[in-house]
């Protein structure tokens, strides 16, 4: 599955990230490459959502260096990351409710103008917006019962579809995603992985952190793994390799 | 669907209806236009409530602000004989109030705005009873205000018109503008809007400061209307703002609501009030009727969510 020349597209070295007293990442390494899954697999608690809030620009790391296509970048904010080419779908924060998918997809950097006006008093390109929230949805193969009625209507896995394909529809190289499947019943899990593998197939690299081994198995072409904030191990053919990966999950000692 | 989001204005049409049947009086051309300078004042401030409601918050102070604000120009008008000056006064008043109100709550981090607007409405009441020196009223108001409060064009009011066109700004603001669809993302989820990047400080402070400006707009439409400044104006508008946003389908969760139906609900207040001073009802019932009114319409509100989500359910198994 990982291609034969692979180009790293984000990587982070010696990340440390300290809150008060407590050291939640402990000098972890991480790299993903552009058409690759990785997955960073973790007890609860073992650092995966502060890695990944660090990588996203929501935390700043204390020590370490973030890099994006070989050069050494800081995200200060979520909005330098996005800036930076890198999108993050949170497990909390999946959408707003209130709004249709083209309004989703475009909170925060929405098609407007005319551009001699203030930002906040630019007029909204809505058709523009929603014609190429369709067009993506429809690429990505995520089909919803009605584009324009708000998502909070949605299923939960029509939800994480909308969530995941706006991450993809922004993001240039990396796209980030927290437990995408942990509120979802089966089929529709089925589905969200899917879609990951499409983003994959559209040559991005995706971060997917989980502690459900059995979904994630299916999709990932390595896995890292955390314990206690620290990075205890790495595996490559995630199918084969459940007990090891367990082992490193709940401690190697044992 | 569709059917479900008019549900305010078939609700107002129900009314009127029922009303007209009634009392026949009620549908002439002089008592609508009697209705709509009598809800006027409480349209304006509706329309200012639903911004702030819109991003799950709540302004209190709004009638005491329009009070302060109309006290605050009619003894300007002592000294100032301009329109112009004092119209610019009361809305002043009414930004400056709004704005405070915005900063402390915001950067007060105060837990919620009903805290901070209770306040305000004290601090605001009791200011405008202090500077009024025991008058409850201070009469005498510039032609401009007078006009925009009083005059009609054939039987429709001119401050029925000014509403109808602060209406149809805010709607295009509200709906079309860049900084209308951050208010409706901030109440969604204002966690959410900031990680993408909005300027979620900024967007509560312009809410509340549109919300206190839009109540000196009711400042000098009730001055205009009563010519004269009073402290007593607005007493329990807070409320009836409140309840009209409510009426027409916004939320306390925030996110939801719109500018037409808020319209609708403070309209369908006024039009009750008018309704049952043509029936004579007394004072005491009518409290007792718009409350319920207030409770019907909520309750119809909720069954809406109801049916919304099994409709979601049954979509998602076809799906």
């Amino acid at each position: 599955m990982t291609p034969l020349v692979a180009t790293e597209a984000l990587s982070v070295r010696h990340a440390t990230k300290r809150f008060g007293a407590v050291l939640a990442l402990d000098d972890v390494d991480l790299a993903v490459h552009y058409g690759e899954v990785l997955a960073v697999l973790g007890d609860n608690g073992a650092g995966k959502s502060t890695l990944i809030k660090c990588l996203s620009g929501v935390h700043r790391l204390d020590e370490g260096v973030i890099n994006v296509d070989g050069r050494a970048t800081r995200f200060h904010t979520p909005a330098d990351a996005r800036a930076h080419g890198v999108e993050t779908v949170y497990q909390d924060l999946v959408l707003f409710d209130n709004l249709d998918p083209a309004a989703n997809f475009y909170v925060g950097r929405e098609l407007a103008g005319p551009r001699w006006l203030p930002r906040g008093l630019r007029l909204l390109r809505s058709g523009e917006m929603a014609s190429a929230t369709d067009d993506l949805l429809e690429q990505l193969q995520v089909h919803l019962p009605d584009r324009a009625t708000s998502v909070g209507l949605l299923s939960g896995g029509q939800r994480q579809a909308v969530a995941v394909a706006r991450a993809a529809a922004f993001a240039t190289k990396v796209v980030i995603l927290d437990e995408p499947t942990a509120a979802l019943g089966v089929r529709e899990s089925t589905r969200v992985l899917e879609l990951v593998t499409r983003l994959r197939e559209r040559g991005l690299a995706v971060i997917l952190i989980s502690h459900a081994m059995d979904h994630v198995s299916e999709v990932a072409d390595r896995a890292v793994v955390m314990r206690r904030g620290r990075r205890v191990g790495e595996v490559r053919d995630v199918a084969q390799s459940h007990q090891e990966i367990l082992a490193l999950i709940m401690g190697g000692d044992a | 669907m569709a059917l479900l989001s008019v549900g305010p204005l078939l609700m107002l049409i129900g009314i009127v209806v029922l009303l007209a049947i009634a009392e026949p009086v009620f549908l002439t051309t002089r008592n609508i236009g009697n209705v709509l300078a009598q809800s006027a004042f409480i349209c304006t401030l509706s329309l200012g409530q639903l911004l702030v409601i819109i991003t799950r918050g709540v302004d209190l102070s709004v009638g005491a602000n329009a009070a302060l604000a109309s006290v605050i120009g009619a003894l300007a008008f002592g000294s100032i004989d301009s329109g112009i000056a004092i119209v610019a006064i009361m809305l002043s008043v009414g930004l400056i109030v709004g704005f405070l109100n915005g900063v402390v709550y915001v950067w007060g981090r105060m837990p919620h705005p009903f805290i901070v607007t209770l306040a305000s409405l004290s601090i605001c009441r009791g200011l405008a009873l202090l500077l009024a020196d025991g008058r409850s009223t201070i009469p005498g108001m510039p032609d401009l205000i007078r006009f925009l409060g009083s005059a009609s064009v054939g039987f429709v009011p001119v401050s029925a018109i000014l509403v109808g066109l602060i209406a149809i700004v805010l709607a295009v603001f509200t709906s079309r503008m860049v900084w209308g669809r951050w208010i409706y993302a901030v109440g969604g989820s204002p966690e959410g809007a900031r990680r993408s990047a909005i300027p979620v400080p900024w967007v509560l402070v312009s809410v509340y400061s549109m919300c206190g400006l839009l109540a000196g707009v009711g400042a000098v439409l009730a001055s205009g209307r009563s010519n004269g400044g009073s402290p007593n104006f607005g007493q329990l508008a807070e409320l009836d703002s409140i309840a009209a946003v409510v009426i027409g389908g916004a939320s306390f969760l925030g996110g939801r609501g719109n500018v037409g139906n808020a319209l609708i609900g403070a309209l369908m207040i006024g039009v009750i009030r008018n309704g049952m001073n043509l029936l004579n009802l007394d004072a005491f019932s009518q409290l007792i009727v718009i409350g319920l009114v207030i409770a019907i319409a909520v309750e119809i509100d909720v069954v809406r969510g109801i049916l919304e989500q099994r409709l979601r359910v049954l979509r998602a198994v076809r799906a």
